[in-house]
């Protein structure tokens, strides 16, 4: 029994471990990479809205995609704990 | 007794959303009061104190309500703070009045340059929630020396934990309350002085009596005053030029507008190229290194100020303390996503009503600011259109319009002049005032807190005299808020010269100081404590000596740390000739050398010194790996509470006696 939740418990961090991982690099891609690019980006103008796509990526853009991705990031992570039998109860 | 107070609060945290729902409308009834009261002719004066004096006086009932005498209720409001209010809260916490006040005009400066700090103080949340902040809940911390103690070996830790959260949340509260004595004084005409030991009232009636458990209920306040106060104007801008309500879509076309608008002004002479910075290209102001870099160092920042990390102390389970992070960030974006609409609609007034326009011809909501020397016209406060006539007829070759070159605007007016510029009555100039006094009341109160926090929990009770009643823990927390918030206060009123590259500078220490040992307390578990230790005197103290050196000791950085001079973003040439500077008599003179030529005009690899914390990270992740590699493993308890603060369920680590 001990060995077994010992094991349940890694593999939990493993898993927790793979999905900050994952947000990190979203994180990295339009925090920062995505920025470099702003010249490019700028020779597109987005219809109707008339913004330049790179100033928009850095005024609205990647703004909208971190609060979205804390949100997703908060049930992704419960999914994880619950599945994994950590999670608090309700 | 214990159950009813339980049964009472529990009632107060159902009714919530009803409660604030209520408050919300009663203020938008009181703006639309006051509108009245404007349209019967009660002078603006007046209105301006009733907007502020109001809403202050909601925010001291708040917080003598909510006092409490239980220790859990004044570190961490009890823990029972649900995410979607707690979120609220950060965002008062976090939005101070640079961000308020400064946020559009830095952008109505620097164009797309100065979007590095939107990013940078949004993106740091995504650090928060997926490395920090809901293990640290999970640990049952009450400050963020706490954790360090417990992890990192007891009270040296602590020690050099609470030197950190110090140095940079001190700094960062003067200029608040700098920033509330600047709100005051401009609206409600007080002398400075005054205004910063009125705004000091104001903050230690929120907080003093509750502790945390106030500031929270009167942050959420303070963050709908705000909201309200920083959207209103824009919104009715918007709707009037563009007829849709909702600035952030409708503020592309104006950039469009000011793009187009930049050539024809270098085309007729209005502009030279040189002086032109066009809104949208990058780089210009920031090297592509430094745009990074302090984008990366505010974010990094973010995620290792207390003040901030401590909110998510407050929720009831870590599960809410996820979820309370990412509203946190929702309720942030509101105000941030906004900030380019209110540079970009300036702008565009700048550029069309002002500059071209015949002197004689020149909008008059200007003059208002002028005559507070915030706006100048070739070279001379424009406070009438005689004294701009006069001052550019002095000028020789002057064609008698305003040129690009001719004009100089001081950055906190971006927002303070939008309803004017937008022709809307003076209730709306006030609701602006209210907002942004609320933004630096609430950032204060966080702030204050932290600190006197550090200082009477961990200081006092857990390295001065653990067997402390609680009566006597909870009158020295107060004592010392009261003597925290009156230095701020004193050292506000003497108007230090770098108050708002401090703000910089806070982030950059506090990420050099914590970030690394945070991180790798949680996530790695062979850290050890001399790991840790060495780690965050590595990094704070690299991140400190460049700081200092650059902006205090330029000569000495030249001579002996191999420091250069920073370079044009646009043509790379030195900023300063460094041979000159060095040869001058004052070359080596010691603090203060406020007016040396060298002052933050020198570093290494170019690295702007606001930017300071992206020496001391690497330095900090390094130390802390290869001293802890050197030393021996951790103990298995030492493990086994770290697998406890990576699982969701169970009892806190750290279990206080209330």
């Amino acid at each position: 029994m001990a060995q077994s939740s010992r094991d349940r418990d890694e593999a939990h961090w493993q898993a927790t471990t793979r999905l900050m991982l994952t947000h990190l690099g979203v994180w990295v891609f339009f925090g920062f990479i995505i920025h470099m690019f702003v010249n490019y980006l700028n020779k597109i103008t987005i219809p109707v809205l008339n913004f330049p796509l790179g100033f928009y990526m850095a005024a609205q853009g990647s703004l909208i995609i971190f609060v979205v991705m804390l949100f997703l990031f908060a049930k992704q992570q419960d999914r994880i704990d619950r599945e994994f039998g950590v999670a608090e109860d309700d | 007794m214990a159950t009813q107070t339980s049964a009472a609060s529990s009632d107060f945290i159902k009714n919530l959303g009803r409660m604030y729902g209520t408050y919300t409308g009663g203020f938008i009834g009181f703006i639309i009061l006051l509108a009245i009261f404007e349209q019967v002719g009660v002078p603006n004066r007046v209105l301006g104190y009733l907007f502020v004096g109001f809403t202050i006086l909601v925010y001291a009932v708040i917080g003598v309500m909510t006092r409490t005498a239980q220790i859990s209720e004044y570190y961490v409001a009890g823990r029972r703070v649900p995410a979607f209010y707690n979120g609220m809260a950060t965002g008062a916490d976090w939005m101070s009045a640079a961000s308020f006040v400064g946020m559009a005009g830095t952008l109505f400066l620097l164009g797309y340059d100065g979007l590095t700090w939107v990013l940078g103080w949004t993106g740091g949340y995504v650090l928060v929630a997926i490395l920090i902040g809901p293990y640290l809940r999970k640990f049952g911390a009450y400050t963020v020396p706490d954790f360090m103690s417990f992890r990192f070996g007891g009270n040296f830790a602590r020690g050099i934990a609470v030197a950190v959260l110090v140095c940079c949340s001190f700094t960062y509260v003067t200029a608040q309350v700098y920033g509330t004595g600047i709100i005051a004084s401009r609206f409600l005409g007080m002398s400075f002085e005054i205004a910063v030991f009125a705004g000091l009232a104001g903050i230690l009636l929120c907080s003093m009596l509750g502790g945390m458990r106030a500031v929270t209920w009167t942050q959420i306040a303070q963050y709908i005053v705000l909201i309200i106060a920083y959207l209103t104007p824009i919104v009715i801008l918007s709707t009037k030029r563009y007829g849709i309500p909702i600035p952030e879509l409708t503020y592309g076309t104006a950039i469009a507008e000011i793009t187009a608008r930049e050539q024809q002004l270098v085309a007729t002479g209005l502009a030279t190229a040189a002086a032109l910075k066009p809104h949208i290209q990058p780089f210009i102001n920031y090297s592509p290194l430094n745009f990074f870099a302090i984008m990366f160092c505010m974010m990094v920042g973010t995620a290792s100020l207390p003040h901030i990390l401590m909110r998510y102390f407050t929720t009831p389970t870590v599960r809410e303390a996820r979820q309370s992070v990412a509203w946190s960030l929702f309720f942030i974006f509101l105000l941030y996503f906004s900030a380019p609409a209110y540079a970009a609609f300036s702008k565009l007034e700048v550029y069309t009503n002002i500059i071209g326009r015949d002197l004689t011809q020149v909008r008059p909501w200007l003059f208002q600011w002028g005559e507070l020397g915030l706006i100048q016209i070739c070279g001379k406060n424009a406070v009438s259109v005689d004294a701009i006539v006069a001052a550019c007829k002095a000028i020789a070759g002057h064609p008698g319009v305003v040129r690009l070159q001719d004009f100089v605007i001081n950055t906190d007016v971006i927002v303070l002049s939008t309803p004017e510029i937008a022709g809307l009555p003076y209730v709306i100039s006030g609701l602006v005032a209210a907002g942004g006094l609320a933004a630096a009341l609430s950032t204060a109160d966080g702030l204050l807190l932290a600190i006197a926090n550090a200082l009477s929990h961990d200081v006092y009770y857990k390295m001065l005299d653990p067997s402390a009643p609680t009566i006597r823990r909870l009158t020295v927390a107060r004592v010392l808020l009261f003597f925290v918030a009156v230095a701020a206060a004193a050292t506000a009123a003497t108007k230090p010269g770098d108050i708002l590259a401090m703000v910089g500078w806070a982030f950059s220490l506090a990420m050099a100081g914590n970030f690394p040992a945070l991180v790798m307390g949680i996530w790695w578990k062979r850290t050890t404590a001399a790991g840790a230790v060495a780690g965050m005197l590595a990094g704070f103290g690299i991140a400190l000596f460049y700081l200092v050196v650059s902006r205090y000791f330029p000569g000495f950085g030249v001579k002996y740390a191999g420091m250069t001079s920073l370079l044009n973003p646009v043509t790379g040439a030195p900023l300063v000739d460094i041979a000159k500077a060095m040869t001058a008599p004052n070359a080596m003179e010691a603090f203060p050398t406020l007016a040396h030529p060298l002052a933050n005009k020198v570093g290494w690899f170019n690295l702007n010194n606001i930017a300071a914390g992206l020496l001391g990270v690497p330095v900090g992740f390094a130390t802390i790996i290869i001293v802890s590699l050197m030393g021996k493993e951790p103990s298995k308890e030492m493990q086994a509470y770290v697998d406890e603060i990576r699982k969701p369920r169970g009892r806190t680590v750290l279990e206080e006696k209330t």
